[in-house]
């Protein structure tokens, strides 16, 4: 057929658009806007496989419906038995929203850097959520309590608007045990709410002015998700307690069509969210343009 | 590099012997209200339709390499609402294809796309294996006015191509490049160059030279962009800029896509669809729950400038525009690179 040149007979692999089968085991809804879905790999061996570090992302597919990144909510030592902390907010989380146990989805991943919590062995650490921040948090928290003992003091600061929005409840007080400061604050207060109402630079304020300086300079790494608007005043904050900016980490959200680096939606300059992100440290901040 | 020179009339048997295969190249698709000829890459199904003297085609020829539009997976949903599913992928890639008349600004393209595209930890298949089924003939240009290739280092081609033609008088002369090149130029009257002929080529090489009229100062323009993230003049083009994507359209190294996935009427199939997109457009970086980070249109094509000419620079230490001048070109606002650059440099706040 062809007189000059052979046809090179594309690879019959499926890497770049490789996804694992996998199943919504469970799902328990958290407020009536998010919802907690486990989902397994349905291969045994995949799922053993299957490998993340927190804070990193997957692509999750709903075939003929969408895919989109969310980062993964539970501990690493999980592996392919992975939750995802999802708000209902756009077509494809709608369409999630009505699915229940039995789904079948597909996930690719995982994506993307993670928060280096195996070199903050040894210090203090500072864990900063705003609203559904805490959704990528909740994988390094569990991860650091797990390995409670290697950490100096473990602070959270977990803001939300409403105290009925707030995620994860039910696990303060096992958090609580693990010997963590645990500080939750809200913009609006609801019946019943005993805890503080206002905005999370207030306990951060309190908990700087409460600590030893030295403490931030030297043997503190902060890490940080929340709307865009926090970032910017919680990192001031960190930076003014003389926190070094590489040791502040943030998780960045962006619109992302792959996660493998090639449709360019997520890009700040020409820095991947998806492959150099989602987890930058401050001073890649600094350098980027437009990035909170 | 090895170096051939053929009689012009032999141009006609060397794309009959190509032709098994299917061939693009540039062809006439009409002309516009001054009467000048309109040109485009496209299927040539006869010797006659290639038009090698075009000066620029309005599209690139990335719908060749970049479709528009890919099918990246197709899902069968089983039977009895069980809800489970079957993905399969087809890199669409059946036979080979050859690229002929590309100019050096198209070649270059080509090889920047390799670098983001076939490189790092992902290297995107579809795009890889039309690659590797892929012959390339370039030939020489005639710089057009709008044309700024020189000031970004690719108005020659040096790699990224099997044969590279230059007119000279009655004659071709072959730059060659690979070895399929090599076997297919046995195939016709061609002989090695004499020193005479070496001269005139580097004559034509240099006569070209006078030709740019267009140029973009690039000295230090990353750091430039950055001490001027913040300038007015960003927003004077914002409010000229359409946020239509024209120019994104014609680019030949714009590849950012969008992705969608659609059912089929029978229920029984869906597949993911690629398409390409525009930073320029409104929803490029808006995510879920509204949010949009660049939400007016000087900071798109703010962001524009600063992927081609600052981002992608720090990345592979080269910039993403090849200066062909088709954004300038088909731009309704009539927004140009070299006046863009132009204006943040003079820039004085």
């Amino acid at each position: 057929m062809n007189t000059n040149f052979d046809f090179i007979q594309p690879v019959a692999g499926e890497q770049f658009e490789y996804s694992y089968k996998a199943e919504i085991t469970n799902v328990y809804p958290l407020t009536p806007m998010e919802k907690l879905y486990q989902i397994q790999l349905v291969d045994p061996v995949e799922r053993e496989r299957f490998t993340f570090l927190p804070g990193q992302f997957i692509m999750l597919e709903l075939p003929g419906i969408g895919e989109a990144p969310f980062s993964i909510s539970s501990s690493p030592v999980r592996h392919g038995d992975i939750e995802l902390c999802i708000r209902t907010v756009g077509n494809m989380t709608r369409f999630l929203d009505r699915m229940g146990r039995g789904t079948r989805v597909g996930i690719s991943g995982p994506f993307g850097t993670h928060f280096p919590v195996e070199k903050m062995e040894g210090e203090d650490i500072l864990l900063i959520a705003g609203g559904l921040g805490i959704a990528p948090l909740r994988s390094p928290i569990l991860t650091v309590l797990e390995k409670r003992s290697r950490y100096g003091q473990v602070d959270i600061i977990y803001g939300a608007r409403r105290p009925s929005e707030l995620l994860f409840g039910y696990e303060y007080a096992m958090w609580r045990q693990f010997d963590v400061g645990l500080d939750i604050i809200v913009d609006q207060t609801e019946p019943g709410w005993q805890g503080p109402v206002g905005l999370i630079t207030e306990i951060l304020k309190q908990r700087i002015a409460g600590s030893d300086p030295d403490r931030f300079r030297e043997r503190t790494s902060a890490i940080v998700c929340g709307p865009p608007i926090m970032f910017r005043f919680v990192c001031d904050l960190l930076i003014a307690a003389q926190l070094p900016v590489e040791k502040i980490f943030v998780s960045l959200e962006r619109r992302m069509h792959c996660g493998r680096g090639k449709c360019c939606r997520c890009n700040i300059g020409s820095t991947y969210t998806c492959l150099d992100g989602p987890v930058f440290d401050y001073w890649s901040v600094l350098n980027l343009k437009e990035a909170i | 590099m090895l170096f051939k020179v053929f009689p012009a009339g032999e141009l006609i048997r060397l794309f009959e012997i190509l032709a098994a295969d299917r061939i693009v190249g540039p062809v006439k698709k009409g002309e516009d209200q001054h009467g000048r000829s309109l040109y485009d890459f496209d299927v040539v199904h006869d010797f006659t339709e290639l038009r090698l003297d075009y000066g620029q085609t309005i599209h690139s020829a990335k719908n060749w390499f970049l479709p528009y539009q890919e099918d990246l997976c197709t899902f069968t949903f089983e039977d009895g609402g069980s809800g489970d599913w079957h993905k399969e992928v087809d890199y669409g890639v059946y036979a080979p294809l050859v690229l002929f008349g590309l100019h050096p600004c198209d070649i270059n393209a080509l090889n920047k796309l390799d670098k983001v595209l076939l490189g790092g930890q992902y290297p995107n298949p579809f795009y890889g294996e039309k690659r590797a089924n892929m012959f390339i003939v370039g030939h020489s240009c005639s710089p057009q006015p709008f044309c700024f290739c020189k000031s970004m280092g690719t108005d020659s081609a040096i790699r990224g191509f099997d044969l590279f033609l230059t007119r000279m008088d009655d004659l071709y002369f072959a730059e060659i490049l690979s070895p399929r090149a090599f076997h297919l130029l046995e195939q016709i009257d061609c002989h090695d160059p004499d020193s005479r002929e070496h001269h005139r080529y580097m004559e034509i090489m240099e006569a070209k030279e006078s030709l740019y009229v267009a140029h973009v100062d690039t000295s230090d323009l990353t750091k430039i962009l950055d001490l001027e993230f913040q300038a007015s003049v960003w927003q004077e083009w914002g409010r000229r800029c359409f946020s239509c994507g024209t120019c994104a359209q014609v680019c030949p190294t714009c590849y950012c896509y969008g992705v969608a996935e659609q059912v089929d009427m029978d229920f029984t199939h869906a597949r993911k669809e690629k398409m390409l997109y525009s930073c320029n457009l409104l929803d490029f970086a808006s995510v879920a729950g509204g949010h949009n980070f660049r939400p007016e249109s000087h900071t798109r094509l703010k962001y524009r400038y600063y992927h081609k000419h600052r981002g992608f620079v720090e990345a592979f230490e080269e910039s993403l525009c090849v200066g062909c001048g088709r954004c300038g070109q088909a731009c309704l606002a009539h927004i140009t690179v070299p006046e863009v650059i132009a204006s943040v440099r003079a820039s004085k706040e």
